[in-house]
């Protein structure tokens, strides 16, 4: 059985496998972008908190042989993270964007020094849940070895969607994005708003993170994240603050990763470079066949330093 | 763990106060020490390139009278400069071994000009003539131990298909492809490779990923040539294929399937340089070998490799051990047809003309661009 070869079949399966492996990282972190970017801020800072993220839960996976107290620690690290990133931006003229770049290099940076005796030990990991059981085929078995992680994800985009439509708490987020004095005006703290939704955002960002290294790839190393955290905060401009689009766009992109490998597998290896690209192609054709100098991105809060 | 290793702050702390008791007459002459400078281009604790350079370092700790100072992580730029810089001023280092290999040209060219009097030891094989005669740069044809590696993979392959998770298509890494392929197939005739090119040294995700695409295709036995081998062992192990490592040891991460490896022994070749050097002894500007000068090595075989394996491998270990063995003999074919080493032709471990190989040999599926 180990030998049966599905010859061209593997490119869709691994498409297919890859969206599902690669892209947990990925939509955690354009949910809890998208919760932050709603209420007015963007933090861009959450490639920091998602490096960070994946250093402490491998570190405390590690220390405490629990993968789940390292998620739990993944999320806090990331909840910190945004506390201090909200926190400086509530002083008076501070620009939200430099203060993210600043706790990006921040947050790698601490992550690589506190992560350095982490790079050698095997933490425990994350258990998956086999929903392939029902399969002969052992590559579709492994396809669909899927980690809890992914599923609460997939499971937060819509309830993000209906909270943000019809609760209280929604409405909130909503208008301390969309305007400020608004806000101010039903008696609220916008300032206290956001430092909620950048909280409850770099959580996101930091679990995703605990998914990297206690999953998929599943160890500790510097390299480990290249750039997925700052691809994520630029999806969420891509799929329009939309947490069912962040949910379809982060598939398509973890599909995507896995695209370049699986069509040299089958033997289709000329142009992997092109292959490799596709996603960053993908975004740049999107993002300027739907811009217009004449009005502003739809969909976008109107609060944002970058639409205001 | 290493919280407890020297950094490169006390080591100088250290060394200050050593300075200032010799000058105090409170140690003798005997305790004039050789400081030996080492760089690395990523961790030392990556479980590959620079970790099996840190092994290598280690060893010189433990030589008397040598003192060890080491950075990790220094870009290919002018950092490498201001490290050595700082490594001979500060540290007073009079030996460094710079390990990566976009450091040489300019940088350790250039420092090798303004300090005559020092030595540098850069490894990739790059020193040529026109260069300064205290630097040098030498190499190992690993070459050799993937092929011992291939000769295990083929006999171990079920499936007659092995795997190579591969970082850019340059003349070293197509080397290595091509000889665990050579050695595969000298196991067993039918067997292939078929190579995924990441397209840079570390990139995990994408490694992970090409693991999971070449066991969906069959394959289950595989290696690699990229910087870290952490990811594609552990990725491979989870899904129940063999491996064979790459650089270092790797089996404490996939005890059950690590068959073997090709491993740098960088902890025989460097106590060795500095004993040379500190004995006054020259050592050959442009200094290369492989199994039989010691410079690389093979991993013990693990457990499931078969008695039949273990004495063909050894066998041809034997060969390259007493300098007899070439791997690239002719007729060798590329994978598209053409005759790329004609019949008769042997293409020893120095011969030049490899240095430039552009080609995948028969039985690797793949492309090189």
């Amino acid at each position: 059985m180990a030998d049966a070869s599905l010859g061209l079949w593997t490119v869709p399966l691994a498409v297919f496998g890859g969206a599902i492996r690669v892209s947990t990282p990925f939509l955690f972190v354009s949910l809890g972008e998208c919760i932050t970017e709603r209420s007015g801020r963007i933090n861009l800072g959450l490639e920091g908190t998602l490096v960070m993220g994946a250093m402490s839960a491998y570190g405390i996976s590690y220390l405490s042989g629990s993968p789940w107290l390292g998620v739990l620690a993944a999320g806090m690290t990331g909840a910190l993270f945004g506390a201090l990133h909200a926190g400086i931006c509530s002083l008076p003229r501070v620009n939200d964007i430099a203060v993210g770049i600043a706790l990006m290099l921040l947050g790698t940076g601490l992550a690589f020094f506190l992560g350095k005796p982490l790079i050698e030990p095997t933490a425990a990991r994350l258990p998956a849940i086999d929903f392939g059981w029902w399969s002969d085929i052992p590559q579709l078995r492994a396809a669909l070895r899927i980690n809890v992680l992914f599923l609460i994800g997939v499971a937060i985009a819509p309830l993000l969607y209906w909270a943000f439509r019809t609760t209280r708490w929604g409405l909130l987020i909503r208008t301390a994005g969309e305007s400020a004095d608004a806000a101010r005006a039903m008696g609220h703290s916008v300032l206290l708003i956001r430092l909620r939704a950048t909280m409850i955002g770099g959580f996101l960002a930091g679990i995703g993170g605990s998914f990297l290294s206690l999953f998929y790839p599943g160890s500790w190393n510097e390299g480990l994240s290249s750039g997925q955290g700052i691809t994520a905060v630029a999806l969420v401009i891509f799929a329009r603050w939309d947490p069912m689009l962040c949910l379809w766009a982060s598939l398509a992109f973890g599909g995507a990763a896995a695209l370049g490998p699986a069509l040299q597998s089958v033997g289709i290896t000329s142009g992997y470079h092109l292959f490799n690209a596709a996603p960053y192609i993908l975004t740049l054709a999107i993002m300027i066949i739907t811009c217009s100098p004449k009005r502003t991105l739809t969909g976008a809060p109107a609060e944002l330093s970058i639409t205001r | 763990m290493d919280f407890g290793r020297i950094s490169r702050r006390h080591l100088l702390q250290g060394s200050a106060a050593l300075a200032l008791g010799s000058t105090l007459g409170t140690r003798g002459a005997a305790a004039a020490e050789t400081t030996v400078g080492f760089i690395y281009v990523g961790s030392r604790d990556d479980y590959g390139y620079n970790q099996a350079h840190a092994q290598g370092a280690a060893a010189v700790k433990k030589l008397p009278g040598i003192k060890v100072v080491e950075e990790e992580k220094v870009p290919e730029t002018d950092a490498v400069e201001k490290t050595i810089e700082s490594m001979v001023n500060l540290d007073g280092a009079t030996l460094l071994f710079p390990t990566s290999f976009g450091y040489y040209n300019p940088h350790v060219v250039k420092m090798a000009g303004k300090f005559p009097k020092l030595h540098f030891e850069h490894c990739g094989g790059l020193w040529s003539d026109k260069d300064p005669k205290n630097a040098g740069s030498y190499f190992g044809y690993i070459d050799e131990a993937q092929y011992i590696s291939g000769i295990v993979a083929g006999y171990s392959t079920k499936s007659g298909k092995l795997g190579f998770v591969a970082a850019k298509p340059i003349p070293q890494v197509l080397r290595n492809i091509n000889a665990f392929t050579l050695g595969a197939r000298l196991a067993n005739p039918k067997a292939t490779t078929q190579v995924i090119f990441t397209g840079d040294w570390s990139m995990p995700v994408k490694e992970a990923e090409a693991t999971n695409s070449l066991i969906d295709q069959g394959v289950d036995v595989l290696t690699c040539h990229v910087d870290g081998p952490k990811t594609m062992v552990e990725n491979a192990a989870r899904r129940g294929a063999m491996v064979c490592g790459y650089h270092v040891n790797q089996s404490p991460l996939a005890p059950k399937a690590y068959l073997t490896g090709a491993e740098w022994n960088w902890e025989a070749l460097y106590p060795k340089f500095v004993k040379m050097i500190v004995a006054g002894e020259p050592i050959p500007n442009f200094y290369r070998g492989g199994l039989k000068e010691e410079i690389v090595k093979v991993s013990p075989y693990g457990e499931m490799v078969s008695a039949e394996a273990r004495k063909h491998a050894d066998d041809v270990k034997a060969k390259f051990m007493s300098g007899e063995y070439t791997i690239f003999k002719g007729p060798i074919a590329d994978n598209k047809g053409k005759t790329v080493i004609a019949g008769g032709t042997d293409r020893g471990q120095q011969d030049p003309e490899l240095e430039k190989m552009d080609y995948l040999v028969e039985g690797v599926i793949g492309a090189t661009a």
